[in-house]
């Protein structure tokens, strides 16, 4: 029987660094991230899985961290929005979700700018349609999603167009 | 949420072992155990994961395919052994949950997910699945998402699998391991209504894992579909669903499958609507029949009788693309 009440020590890497921490085991990864390593752009929303505000990167592919128990990340690979920008240098979808006014009040952002960096990681020239389905385990109460949706099919062609750029460069 | 010690097990004979303790919860992709032990609908003190099991490979199994009950939800639908060859699959995954969830979720744990039914997901109400003997709230309450087929006086929550619909379209076999070494249930007999044992879910044993789901090539496999129905075009449970799958040969349809999802307390098989259809020509007015056929029997509530007729178009309709699209 393992004692729920003691600390096990965790470790895994978070936007390429690597991290060890003390955690209890049922912390859940939203809860290290946000509580131990003060990476704070994952949200808590419902706590359910539901809207998407704590999604995080695990080994590529999108997930909820609010259902993820902190332990079950151990050798992970972790991205979050803190690592998303190179530096100062935003990344095209966050320059497009200013822009474009993808972002309102901000809580569903972080994890609506991993989906779709997910997406156009997966899916460089995706179609509207299929950005909404990359989207749709993000919810937003303010943009009603348009702007959003077109956030990030603008930073598409701010890459495609740069792409195109370097090879004529060429 | 109720403290819980949580272990890793890496080994399926540990992992056994493990679920023989009392108060032992298996762990797999969490997008279910998680968020009931955040209701307080589920309270274990020792949450056994089993992701790092090798347990999540998908390969050709004979002529039909083998899926590792720790394959995730993404990975199984665009799978190219399933996508193409089992189409009904890859569709009823991919209208399930959410892309991140889907990312999760594995092949065991979705046969293993547990109703939506609000009365079972609220720990103060009643609920004879939750807690036998303490009454059912949903029959005579708000019911609108609750079944009309397989239901009982003790319970009438729908199973919210929409995988689970697709496999029993598709003859899938679910292998199981205990103590007592390797069984292998039909998916036709791995869920079970509610009767007066609401609690009593699925053929899986106290210490049973689910190992893999194999599913067999079939004539009528690749011509199959799947339609789900719900209140918003995305991210929802289905107010009724059907898979369908269809053997036409000479214009005349050999052998069929409708099993209906979202209106039943287990992936519902319509036997009478495939008869309706066998024999015939594959044809709208065949279709209306099998749909009239799937909801013989039903048992409307208050709130949910539209689900009769929902039910019966969303079989005629799935059926209709099905020989549209073919």
């Amino acid at each position: 029987m393992v004692d729920a009440s003691l600390k096990r020590p965790l470790s895994f890497d978070v936007n390429g660094k690597t991290v060890n921490v003390d955690v209890a085991p049922m912390a859940r990864l939203l809860d290290v991230l946000r509580e131990d390593l003060h990476l704070t752009g994952a949200k808590e929303g419902c706590g359910e899985g539901e809207c998407g505000a704590c999604a995080v990167i695990v080994d590529d592919k999108l997930v909820n961290s609010c259902l993820i128990p902190a332990l079950q990340a151990r050798g992970a690979s972790v991205r979050t929005i803190e690592g998303v920008a190179k530096g100062d240098v935003l990344h095209d979808v966050q320059k497009a979700f200013l822009t474009w006014g993808g972002a309102q009040c901000g809580i569903c952002t972080p994890g609506m700018v991993l989906a779709a960096v997910s997406l156009l990681e997966k899916n460089p020239k995706p179609t509207e349609q299929d950005v909404r389905v990359a989207l749709a385990g993000n919810l937003c109460r303010c943009t009603g999603y348009m702007k959003i949706f077109e956030s990030v099919l603008k930073a598409c062609e701010t890459a495609m167009a740069r792409e195109s750029a370097s090879e004529a460069a060429r | 949420m109720k403290p819980f010690a949580y272990s890793r097990e890496t080994g399926l004979d540990h992992a056994l072992a493990r679920g023989k303790e009392d108060g032992v919860r298996y762990l797999a992709g969490g997008t279910t155990l998680i968020d009931l032990m955040r209701l307080g609908v589920e309270e274990p003190s020792t949450v056994v994961d089993l992701r790092a099991l090798p347990l999540r490979d998908i390969k050709a199994d004979g002529d039909g395919v083998q899926i590792g009950a720790l394959a995730t939800n993404t990975e199984v639908a665009y799978h190219p052994l399933i996508a193409k060859a089992y189409p009904v699959l890859s569709e009823a995954l991919l209208s399930g949950a959410s892309p991140q969830l889907r990312n999760m979720a594995s092949v065991g744990g979705n046969l293993l997910q547990r109703t939506r039914c609000s009365y079972f997901r609220d720990p103060s109400s009643p609920c004879n699945k939750r807690m036998a003997g303490s009454g059912c709230p949903a029959l005579d309450g708000y019911n609108r998402s609750n079944a009309i087929l397989g239901v009982s006086s003790s319970c009438i929550a729908t199973h919210p699998s929409d995988m689970a619909v697709a496999l029993l379209a598709l003859d899938a076999v679910v292998h199981v391991r205990g103590g007592g070494g390797e069984r292998a249930v039909p998916m036709g007999d791995f869920h079970v209504a509610p009767g007066s044992t609401p609690a009593v879910e699925t053929a899986l044993q106290k210490g049973e894992i689910i190992t893999h789901v194999t599913v067999p090539a079939s004539p009528f496999a690749q011509r199959s579909h799947y339609v789900k129905v719900r209140d918003r075009a995305s991210y929802a449970f289905a107010l009724s669903s059907a898979a369908v799958a269809l053997d036409v040969s000479g214009g005349v349809v050999k052998s069929a499958r409708v099993v209906l999802g979202g209106v039943a307390t287990k992936p519902w098989r319509a036997t009478e609507a495939e008869a309706e259809l066998v024999g015939k020509p594959p044809t709208s007015m065949s279709f209306d029949a099998a749909g009239a056929a799937a909801v013989r029997g039903a048992v409307p509530r208050t709130h949910n009788a539209f689900k009769v007729e929902l039910a019966k178009r969303t079989v005629a309709r799935a059926l209709r693309d099905l020989v549209g699209k073919a």
